[in-house]
C-alpha cells in the first residue's frame, strides 16, 4: 500500500437545543475545516444533537499536561471558603 | 464480543506488590475507579491491547455494515429500507467514534485500516456469515446486535476514557438497532405468512450459534482475560454475558413461536438461569481464522472500498492545500 497522506484531525464541539455551552463530542478526520463540518453533521448530529458546530484541527489545541495536576489546581484546594457552605448562617434568614 | 480474541502479554496477572512503583500507582488508579486520559502514563502493554481490543472493535463496527448494506437495496417497503439504511449509517458512525479514540494512543488510521486489510487485525466472527434472506435483517438486529448491547453497556465504565465515552454515545443510539431487528421478527414470525414463518426460524437457526460466539472462548479457555479484567478494559467474562444473553432471548424467541435450535436447552430451577449447549468452538476457530463462509469477500470489499477511495481521499487534501494556499497569497 502507498503511504497515503491522511486528513488532519479534528475535535468538534456541539452546542445542543437548550442554551448550554459548546461541548466536546468527539473528533474526525477532515481535509478542511468546511469539510470538518460536514463530516461533523454526519457523524455527530444524526438525532438532531445540535443547533450549532466548532470544529477545531487538533494541533492547534494547548492542553495542560497531566503532571501538572497537582500544582495547577493545588492553589484552590484550600480555599474552602469560595464554597457557599463555608458560611454557616441562621435559619431565620430563610435561604440564601 | 466485538472483540473476541484479544491476545495479551500470555503472562497472568502480577499482584501489586510485586509491580514497579509506576505500575502500581497506575493499578490504584483503575482499582480506584479513576479513568485514564489519552496522555496519562500508562504500561506498554495495557496501550497495546487496548489497541488491539479498540481496533477490533472498531473494525467489527465497520465491516458489519456489509451483511446488512447487502439488503439496503432489496428491502420489502421504502419504510425498512429508510431504516436500515439509518442502522447501517450509525454503524459507519460507531466504528469512527472508536478509531477517533483509538487514535489518541498513538495508532493512526491508515496503520489500523492497515493491519485490517492485512489481516493482522481481526474483526468479530459473525460478519463471516451471510444474510441470505430478509428476515436475516430481522435475526441480526435481534441477535447480534442484542449481543453487542450486552457488551457494551459495561464498557461504558471501563477504565480507558476516550473509551468508555465512545461506548456511551454507542449505547444510546445501540438500543434502535435492536428494535428495529426484533421488529422485523415480529412482522415475519408472528403476524407473517406460513412461508415468512418458515424464514423467520431458518434465520434464527443460522444465527443462533453463530451469536453465542460472539462473546468469545469459554472461560477455561479464554487466556487473556483475566489481566483485561484487572485493568477494566473487559468487564465481565465471556460465560457471563452469555448466560445473560441466552437468559434475556429465549423468552423473546418464545413470543415470536420460535423454536431455539438446541435440544438441550432447559430451565434450571436451581440456577434460576437456562442450560444450553455450547456452540461448535472448533467453527469459531476456522472462522476467526480466517476460513469462514464469507470471510474472503469480507476483506475484499474492505479493500476494495479503500483503493477505491483513494483518488477522493487524495483529491480532497489537494484541493485543500490549494485552498490555503490561495488564501495565504492573497494575504
Amino acid at each position: 500500500m502507498t503511504k497515503s497522506k491522511e486528513w488532519p484531525l479534528w475535535e468538534i464541539f456541539i452546542r445542543g437545543q437548550h442554551g448550554m455551552s459548546h461541548r466536546h463530542v468527539g473528533s474526525l478526520h477532515a481535509s478542511d475545516a468546511e469539510h470538518a463540518i460536514k463530516n461533523a453533521r454526519d457523524v455527530y448530529t444524526r438525532r438532531n444533537e445540535g443547533v450549532s458546530i466548532w470544529a477545531v484541527e487538533a494541533k492547534d489545541i494547548s492542553a495542560s499536561s497531566p503532571s501538572d495536576k497537582g500544582p495547577l489546581y493545588d492553589p484552590a484546594r484550600d480555599k474552602i471558603y469560595r464554597h457557599p457552605t463555608f458560611y454557616v448562617l441562621p435559619e431565620e434568614a430563610g435561604n440564601m | 464480543m466485538y472483540a473476541q480474541m484479544v491476545k495479551s502479554t500470555g503472562k497472568g496477572v502480577q499482584p501489586l506488590e510485586e509491580m514497579g512503583p509506576q505500575d502500581r500507582a497506575f493499578q490504584e488508579r483503575i482499582d480506584r475507579g479513576e479513568k485514564i486520559e489519552p496522555k496519562d502514563w500508562m504500561p506498554d502493554a495495557y496501550r497495546k491491547n487496548l489497541i488491539r481490543q479498540m481496533g477490533q472493535h472498531a473494525h467489527s463496527e465497520i465491516v458489519g455494515q456489509l451483511p446488512e448494506g447487502n439488503w439496503i437495496t432489496r428491502a420489502p417497503t421504502l419504510e425498512r429500507k429508510a431504516n436500515l439504511l439509518a442502522k447501517v449509517q450509525d454503524e459507519a458512525g460507531h466504528g469512527l467514534y472508536i478509531y477517533c479514540a483509538a487514535e489518541t494512543l498513538g495508532i493512526s488510521r491508515d496503520e489500523l485500516f492497515e493491519q485490517l486489510h492485512s489481516g493482522k487485525m481481526k474483526y468479530s466472527s459473525i460478519f463471516n456469515y451471510p444474510t441470505l434472506t430478509w428476515a436475516d435483517m430481522g435475526a441480526v438486529g435481534w441477535l447480534v446486535d442484542g449481543a453487542a448491547i450486552m457488551n457494551q453497556v459495561p464498557l461504558q465504565r471501563t477504565s480507558f476514557g476516550p473509551y468508555a465515552r465512545a461506548m456511551v454515545r454507542i449505547c444510546k443510539e445501540e438500543s434502535f438497532h435492536q428494535r428495529q431487528g426484533y421488529h422485523i421478527m415480529i412482522q415475519m414470525a408472528k403476524e407473517g405468512t406460513a412461508d415468512q414463518k418458515r424464514m423467520a426460524q431458518d434465520a434464527f437457526n443460522r444465527f443462533w450459534y453463530p451469536a453465542l460466539m460472539m462473546f468469545g472462548p469459554s472461560d477455561k479457555d479464554s487466556v487473556h482475560s483475566a489481566q483485561s479484567m484487572a485493568w477494566k478494559i473487559k468487564m465481565n467474562t465471556n460465560d457471563e454475558l452469555r448466560q445473560k444473553f441466552v437468559d434475556e432471548t429465549v423468552p423473546q424467541a418464545e413470543y415470536l413461536g420460535l423454536t431455539v435450535p438446541d435440544e438441550h436447552l432447559k430451565f434450571n430451577d436451581e440456577t434460576g438461569h437456562y442450560d444450553f449447549s455450547e456452540p461448535d468452538w472448533d467453527e469459531f476457530m476456522d472462522v476467526i481464522s480466517g476460513n469462514g463462509p464469507c470471510n474472503t469477500d469480507r476483506l475484499e470489499a474492505r479493500k476494495k472500498a479503500w483503493n477505491d477511495g483513494a483518488w477522493v481521499r487524495e483529491g480532497m487534501m489537494a484541493h485543500a492545500d490549494k485552498k490555503a494556499q490561495r488564501k495565504l497569497a492573497a494575504e
